[in-house]
């Protein structure tokens, strides 16, 4: 006979345990049979995934998901981790300072693509800014098919300003919980500022920097409305792709299948971020 | 030659005293033991020392190095933390060796000096370990192997046996002792536990409210106590303490009794008594037994005398009863005296 007390815990995390159900491993499952199903064939094929592996755009948007990943994700750890090793060795206002800088993760991904745009576009910041400076004669588009190079770095850096701050936040907390003492500890026995953060801090940041990483390259894999207000069809990406599927050509089945990809490619990369952060056996911190 | 000399430190936190105006010399390879009750000051003496907090004023001075301007790695102190502060990611091995890859020492002599030290130690056979598979005791050790490692000059120690039980402790104390006389290196180590500081120490620094009350061999701080401070700090049971007044000069009475004493000119004085020096007799201090408590060698006996508590140590063979009117005789030769308004000594 169970007691009351042992029902409670259950009680109350049924009812999100059912919303999740619902709401997530439903579709989620839907989603994956949709992708083996066609309308060709009967029963489940990989004809879905043939059609969009066979489809011209799918390796330029598979390339430009993981080059878009491969320049953001580094410069936003790099970023991240000299931001919060700088918060953290302040005295005051670090509060302040943290809230101004998780300003972006408050602007929606599209609103946050639309800024950077006022910035790039022909009639936008950046062309004034050069045309008073004397650098241009008129006004330059510089997000046109001819300058695939600027539309890259547009949206790698809307990228970078969008979402660094989730990682910084995520170190932030993690460099707060190493113990004070090792870093005396560190000095007394020799070691310099440089080498206490690369002795020190990153490998008992480990855990945060695993978190920080899988979340980022996750959310990078998904990118989507960034890359759609700054390139457009200029540079397709596989969210994007998917979302072309979906509404412009009303292929579910195919949808379906890049989705599985991009969660295919989600959880390799998961894995290898932890194998590569993997804290030894034996050490606790 | 590793002389440390502390030069006029003081340290404020806010409006917070917490040193007023420190001035000690620690002799070359002498053992300094800094003793005090938490917040006197005796930690961040020692931190000061370290490189890891700075002072509001003064020099800190090893030979002929000033080094109170100098970061921590550049002082060429080793240093024993509290809680050990060993790091949880890095092997026992990895964790002594820490300080000598960090001063570029070549490999097979850092190799040489990790397996020696954790040889001295006992340790050798955890080598391989992270610190979340040590024991306390064993964390310790580690501790003090990576101090020593480094050869240094001068060691510091911040109550480095305070986490450990009583039998380890003790363990540990007579290990540590035999240790550090070995090695050659001036050591100052922080504690508060006096009978630590009393068993390891060449001298001792007694500390109260941010100023160094003493500074002695310990049988000097048991015997002449400079203050009434450290008369009531160093032993136990703890010193009596009896207000006599003046008869003539030099004699002060107390409850009948006559004792010669010093001569000032002061309507009473302070007099402190150890519990081991008064003995049985049939004339002395008027007492009434309180408590009697059988401790193996002898007796711990604690009376009134007048309205003041006071406690003797007696022979375990004397016939002594709760409630019983006694007479103890002090012992004049080892009796204090202090200045009833300045609690300093007077002779």
């Amino acid at each position: 006979m169970w007691n009351q007390a042992k029902k409670l815990p259950y009680l109350l995390i049924a009812p999100s345990a059912a919303f999740l159900m619902i709401f997530f491993l439903y579709p989620f499952a839907s989603v994956i049979t949709q992708a083996f199903e066609h309308s060709s064939t009967d029963g489940y094929s990989l004809t879905n995934f043939q059609e969009v592996f066979s489809h011209w755009k799918f390796s330029i948007s598979l390339e430009n998901t993981l080059l878009l990943t491969a320049a953001v994700v580094p410069i936003q750890l790099a970023l991240a981790l000299l931001m919060a090793t700088m918060v953290n060795s302040m005295r005051k206002g670090r509060d302040l300072i943290l809230y101004i800088w998780t300003i972006p993760l408050g602007i929606s991904d599209l609103a946050a693509g639309i800024i950077w745009l006022v910035i790039f576009e022909q009639t936008g910041f950046l062309n004034s800014l050069m045309l008073n400076l004397g650098l241009i004669e008129r006004p330059v588009a510089l997000l046109t098919y001819q300058n695939p190079m600027m539309i890259f770095v547009a949206i790698a850096l809307a990228e970078i300003w969008r979402a660094t701050a989730i990682m910084l936040v995520i170190l932030v907390a993690g460099i707060g919980l190493i113990p004070r003492e090792y870093y005396e500890a560190a000095s007394v026995f020799r070691a310099s500022k440089w080498q206490q953060f690369i002795r020190i801090t990153l490998p008992l940041l480990k855990p945060s920097l695993q978190t920080a990483l899988i979340l980022r390259v996750i959310l990078a894999f998904e990118v989507f409305a960034v890359v759609a207000a700054l390139g457009g069809t200029l540079f397709p990406v596989l969210m994007g792709e998917t979302y072309i599927y979906q509404f412009d050509l009303l292929n579910s089945g195919a949808a379906a299948a890049i989705a599985l990809v991009i969660l295919g490619l989600s959880i390799a990369f998961t894995l290898i971020v932890l194998r590569i952060l993997k804290v030894p056996k034996g050490v606790t911190m | 030659m590793a002389i440390i000399e502390i030069k006029n430190i003081a340290k404020t936190f806010g409006t917070y005293e917490a040193l007023k105006d420190i001035n000690l010399t620690v002799e070359d390879q002498e053992f300094m033991v800094l003793l005090g009750a938490s917040g006197c000051g005796k930690t961040t003496l020692l931190r000061i020392i370290a490189g890891l907090e700075s002072p509001t004023q003064g020099e800190v001075w090893i030979g002929d190095r000033r080094i109170d301007h100098l970061p921590a790695r550049e002082r060429g102190i080793s240093m024993v933390f509290q809680n050990y502060a060993i790091f949880p990611h890095m092997t026992v091995a990895e964790n002594i060796g820490f300080g000598l890859k960090m001063s570029k020492i070549p490999a097979d002599e850092l190799k040489r000096r990790v397996e020696k030290n954790a040889e001295l130690m006992h340790i050798e056979h955890l080598l391989k370990r992270y610190s979340g598979e040590l024991s306390g005791g064993q964390r310790q050790r580690v501790a003090v192997a990576r101090a020593l490692a480094m050869e240094p000059d001068v060691i510091l120690m911040d109550e480095p046996l305070s986490n450990l039980d009583a039998l380890l402790r003790l363990e540990m104390r007579a290990e540590l002792k035999g240790v550090l006389q070995q090695s050659n290196t001036t050591a100052i180590y922080v504690t508060h536990d006096q009978v630590e500081a009393m068993s390891l120490a060449d001298r001792v620094s007694v500390m109260n409210a941010g100023e160094i009350v003493q500074a002695d061999k310990p049988m000097e701080l048991y015997r002449n106590p400079a203050t009434q401070f450290v008369a009531s700090f160093i032993g136990s049971p703890p010193m009596n303490f009896l207000i006599a007044s003046n008869t003539s000069n030099g004699f002060w009475v107390i409850e009948n009794e006559t004792l010669s004493g010093p001569s000032i000119a002061e309507q009473s004085i302070l007099l402190a008594i150890r519990p081991e020096d008064v003995r049985l007799s049939d004339s002395g201090l008027p007492a009434v037994v309180r408590l009697v408590e059988p401790l193996g060698p002898h007796l711990l006996v604690t009376t009134d005398v007048g309205s003041n508590q006071f406690r003797a140590i007696l022979d375990s063979d004397s016939q002594i009863q709760e409630g019983q009117k006694i007479f103890l005789k002090p012992n004049v030769e080892r009796i204090r005296w202090f200045h009833p308004e300045t609690y300093r000594a007077v002779f």
